[in-house]
């Protein structure tokens, strides 16, 4: 009987970590879903370039967080506010450990370090997008790297590792905060030491910069809608008995509602506020009501999360007016998308438990802290690097100047020709 | 022998050619063709921000006709491309000078 009880803990474990697995797999694809967003979104000029931004920083992700970026983000010990410093993967649990445990040890640790680092590629995902078009390539990569070593695992473990917001009572169920609002935030700081793209904010006006390809970014849009049932679905740990599947089967169901609420809000909005129905405000919504409902996908009813994922899609549209308002020039709409419904998704946990306070609390201190850190390391990378491309390089293309191939080499010569379309510049 | 040559609407372009065919108008040169007039192009909305449209897509027929069918090509024209709103075009009117049949050689309103 014993043994046979060993045989149950041991299949629960190895089922709860092939779902986590099968989970993370599906997070590691929203960096496809960011990369075909992004390349959709930009011009031309600039796609090979920012293709090859994502997947370099996607590769470096996995990399720093690897050698240090996991285990100080769940490190064995640590004051609350600073974590300890220890370097690469530990050993994953024997099979003695888990059985002893009685069900308590139940998933791979390795499995999980999996699912934790494409979290962390797609916090640097969004900052790539919002950087888009004038960064130069090797001053991003290396802001990367401190963001997926450093600045992402600090405050990743305030919460997640156990520290003094997890304390506090802050809520956060799959990173409305943690992740996206922390991404957005260092994207934020890039885009503010880094300026706007020429010829974006003339005479107190501002110009439109219209995306070269929207299948592309529709395509993306609907990757990362898949990739985020691994996202919001993987985060609840655990799979393995009727309780836990069904909260497994509500984050699906309530994950695809708020998608689908920010579609229709924002295009609704845009419809009102435009006149027309802009397409890429309403992939921006899907973005939006996916963040909005992150921070607590489970407890909500389906009703509820449509609403949520619909306020997310209006607050996104609002934001980026607002942001090209205040000239900071967002070329993809990371920063609303990911940042401005970011908050709102942590406030509005509070629709369903929680403490206001509280959320007030880790949202004010995951901007702090990302913000301070990321404008003193954005600023250094320029001292030292520099950050910008030429004005000669951007107006000719970063693909070219960075990469040195065009992405559609066949299709039309993009350096130096201007369509008639595109304003003054 | 005229020269109308027009510009209008590409959505009126199989209306124009049907209504011209029926008053005896026996050929007709089309050109897709961008450009302005008093509007200046127009403007549209990408995420909120305004972007001018300078050239707009316009169709530019050219028919050669004799003296005695250019006043009906003209009123053809404007009944068939007209919708009353901005953007409907213009139409010019010169003097032909010669014309020839490349096959026959033929000169004059015979070749036509």
């Amino acid at each position: 009987m014993e043994a046979l009880e060993g045989k149950v803990i041991e299949l629960a474990y190895a089922l709860d970590t092939f779902y986590f697995l099968v989970m993370g797999a599906f997070v590691m694809w929203m960096a496809a879903g960011f990369t075909m967003l992004e390349s959709g979104l930009v011009r031309a000029k600039n796609t090979a370039e920012i293709l090859t931004k994502n997947i370099s920083l996607y590769s470096i992700s996995v990399i720093m967080y690897m050698i240090v970026g996991y285990n100080l983000m769940y490190p064995g010990g640590g004051t609350g506010v600073i974590p300890e410093l220890s370097f690469f993967l530990g050993a994953d649990n024997t099979a003695e450990a888990v059985i002893a445990s009685g069900g308590d040890v139940y998933y791979s640790s390795i499995s999980d370090h999996f699912f934790q680092v494409v979290f962390v590629a797609t916090a640097c995902s969004i900052i790539s997008g919002a950087v888009a078009e004038r960064m130069k390539l090797w001053p991003f990569l290396l802001f990367c790297v401190v963001m997926t070593s450093v600045i992402y695992p600090v405050q990743g473990y305030w919460k997640w590792g156990g520290g003094f917001l997890d304390e506090a009572g802050f809520s956060d169920f799959a990173g409305s905060g943690v992740v996206h609002l922390c991404g957005a935030v260092a994207a934020l700081a890039g885009v503010l030491v880094l300026g706007a793209r020429k010829g974006k904010y003339t005479d107190g006006k501002v110009n439109a910069m219209p995306g070269a390809n929207l299948p592309l970014a529709t395509l993306g849009t609907f990757i990362l809608w898949l990739g985020w049932f691994g996202f919001n679905g993987g985060s609840e740990l655990i799979i393995s008995n009727v309780a836990e599947a069904n909260a497994v089967s509500m984050v699906f169901v309530n994950t695809n509602l708020a998608a689908a609420g920010g579609v229709m809000g924002a295009l609704l909005l845009s419809k009102l506020m435009f006149g027309k129905s802009d397409l890429t405000m309403a992939l921006n919504g899907a973005i939006g009501g996916l963040v909005s409902i992150t921070a607590e996908p489970l407890a909500p009813t389906p009703g509820l999360a449509l609403i949520i994922g619909a306020i997310g899609g209006l607050i996104v549209v609002m934001s980026i007016v607002m942001l090209d308002k205040m000239r900071i020039d967002d070329p993809v709409g990371a920063i609303s998308a990911h940042g401005t419904c970011g908050i709102w998704g942590l406030l509005a946990v509070t629709l369903t438990g929680g403490s206001l306070g509280a959320q007030i609390y880790g949202a004010s201190m995951i901007i702090l802290w990302t913000f301070i850190t990321s404008v003193i390391v954005w600023y250094i990378i320029k001292m030292f690097f520099g950050l910008r491309v030429t004005e000669e390089e951007e107006q000719d293309g970063v693909d070219i100047s960075e990469c040195g191939l065009e992405a559609y080499p066949e299709f039309s010569k993009a350096t130096g020709i201007k369509p008639s379309v595109y304003p003054e510049q | 022998m005229k020269l109308v040559i027009a510009i209008i609407k590409p959505f009126k372009l199989d209306e124009v050619r049907e209504a011209l065919s029926g008053i005896g108008v026996t050929g007709i040169t089309a050109t897709e063709v961008k450009g302005f007039g008093r509007q200046k192009g127009h403007t549209e909305l990408y995420r909120g921000a305004e972007y001018v449209v300078d050239f707009l897509p316009k169709i530019k027929l050219e028919i050669a006709v004799n003296d005695n069918l250019v006043d009906q090509t003209i009123e053809t024209i404007l009944s068939s491309a007209s919708t009353s709103k901005i953007g409907d075009g213009k139409i010019f009117v010169l003097d032909i000078q010669e014309a020839i049949r490349v096959r026959t050689g033929e000169k004059g309103p015979e070749a036509l």
